[in-house]
């Protein structure tokens, strides 16, 4: 327990990257996550067309795969993030965080797009149909009967998803951020006698972060219930 | 939801205007796929130099062999495990006895809620980094635990959802618990779970290529060595991803084409557990 309780401050800042990993790709991803799935179920054709086959490429492809990709790929096409150079307290923004972040949000906004999609999908055709008769046109329709009852329905599978990209955030290790499993490998190589406490240390500490966010998840699910 | 109900259909300065946004969609597609393909032309990624390996028999064979073949043995392997595991837990979480049950939920929570990636480079570890075979069992034994982990939560789903009547009539009809699990439910529900079963399979062959950060065989290594031997970066990501991505899509479609053959409309309601068609086990 010694290695943990003695390094307490990188265990700290390991789980600190993390969180911040999870809340700036959690939150591009549902913008860019909304965007997509307007393209999915809007009426032109091109946009539905093009949604399509970016959910199905890069949802097929491993995380790592997406990563490197764009790791190798966006110094090609302009992309550069040696402009990224922030620093908070005790934690450096640099290239490595922000190619994360958008690999991250590449990845996860696909997921996002198809738990919103199934929310639109869990809408039953008859609310449509009553409201269409009585007499709402198709923005009244959208706006006072659809969108509410298909937020709420992807209230769940939007939550297993951040909770998923809660634990993807570690994938940022091999590509160089110093986040939780990044910290748990440099422990475990200097306390190697110590590695059984330092994993169950670690793995506690993603555990805490998962029951949290599902709590508040499914709080907010029983709060928002559709009858 | 058919989109028909939710407008009129559309008049023909509608079909206008939205032929329109489809024309500048278009454009925008177009102008940013060509501002791609100029990016990488510029560098050089189309000459032929780059794309040689990929016609040349030995690298092929090494991709094919070397890399995926050992990437669909471990997912296999994974896979075969995982099933195991998650029958075992899955019962047991549907155990009467609490010494059975809470164990099982324990650990059905703690493999859920870890990443795999945590797991894998902790068993990598145990096993010794040194040995050749280590990376490889790392992720078998990593995927193994996270997906076992997962496929119990979908069998207590699928359980669940099996409508309560046919337990009642079993019981009444005089059998034992064993028997009515195994004769009446578990059939019932492995039927209901096949789709969900499918997409953890995908889940896990994706999270091979999480063994590049222990070592272990498969496309990725193989992509590592090709691109550090040729200087051909994004042509074999680039390939590695389109291996991945066929095999994918061939289960998906496997996925589908069992949803329709034996669920039907009927849809299983997993909240939180690793379906991927909602969305779900990322």
């Amino acid at each position: 327990m010694d290695a943990v309780t003695s390094n307490f401050d990188l265990f700290l800042k390991g789980f600190g990257y993390t969180l911040f990993l999870f809340l700036i790709s959690g939150l591009l991803s549902l913008v860019l996550g909304t965007l997509l799935v307007a393209c999915r179920v809007g009426p032109v054709a091109v946009l539905r067309w093009a949604g399509g086959w970016y959910v199905t490429l890069v949802r097929s492809t491993p995380l790592v795969v997406v990563f490197a990709f764009f790791q190798f790929a966006a110094p090609m096409l302009g992309i550069r993030f040696g402009w990224v150079d922030v620093h908070i307290g005790a934690f450096d923004f640099t290239s490595f965080f922000a190619i994360a972040v958008v690999a991250l949000t590449l990845y996860t906004s696909c997921f996002v797009c198809e738990a919103l999609r199934s929310g639109v999908n869990a809408v039953p055709l008859g609310q449509a149909e009553a409201a269409r008769a009585i007499g709402l046109t198709f923005g009244g329709t959208m706006s006072q009967v659809i969108l509410p009852q298909a937020f709420r329905a992807s209230v769940p599978p939007l939550a297993s998803v951040l909770i998923a990209l809660i634990k993807n955030t570690s994938v940022a290790f091999i590509f160089g951020v110093g986040e939780a499993v990044a910290q748990m490998r440099i422990m475990t190589n200097n306390h190697s006698s110590e590695r059984t406490t330092i994993f169950l240390a670690y793995a506690a500490g993603y555990i805490l972060i998962v029951f949290v966010f599902s709590f508040l998840a499914n709080r907010l699910e029983r709060h928002w219930r559709v009858a | 939801m058919s989109a028909s109900v939710l407008f009129d259909s559309p008049g023909p300065r509608t079909v206008a205007r939205h032929r329109a946004y489809s024309v500048v969609a278009a454009v925008l597609i177009v102008v940013a796929v060509a501002w791609a393909v100029k990016g990488f032309y510029d560098h050089g990624q189309f000459a032929y130099d780059k794309w040689e390996a990929f016609t040349t028999p030995s690298y092929v064979q090494a991709l094919l062999v070397d890399g995926l073949l050992q990437t669909l043995l471990m997912a296999v392997l994974a896979i075969a495990g995982a099933l195991v595991m998650g029958t075992v837990l899955g019962l047991g979480k549907l155990s009467d006895h609490r010494w059975v049950r809470w164990p099982a939920a324990a650990i059905v929570e703690f493999f859920r809620a870890t990443p795999v990636l945590l797991l894998m480079i902790f068993i990598w570890y145990a096993l010794g980094i040194k040995e050749d075979s280590s990376g490889f069992l790392a992720v078998v034994f990593a995927l193994t635990l996270y997906n076992g982990s997962v496929l119990a939560e979908v069998l207590r789903a699928g359980i669940n959802a099996v409508p309560k009547g046919q337990s009642e009539a079993a019981y009444a009809i005089g059998m034992r618990k064993s028997q009515v699990m195994s004769i009446v439910l578990v059939p019932q529900a492995v039927k209901i779970m096949f789709p969900a079963m499918i997409a953890q399979c995908i889940v896990a062959l994706k999270d091979t290529a999480l063994g590049a950060a222990v070592l272990a065989p498969g496309l990725m290594r193989v992509g590592k060595a090709i691109y550090t031997e040729l200087h051909n970066q994004v042509p074999t990501m680039a390939v590695v991803a389109l291996l991945y991505i066929v095999v994918n899509l061939l289960l998906l479609w496997l996925a589908t084409w069992a949803q329709k053959k034996y669920v039907g409309e009927k849809k299983l309601q997993v909240a939180m557990v690793g379906t991927m068609d909602t969305g779900r086990g990322v």
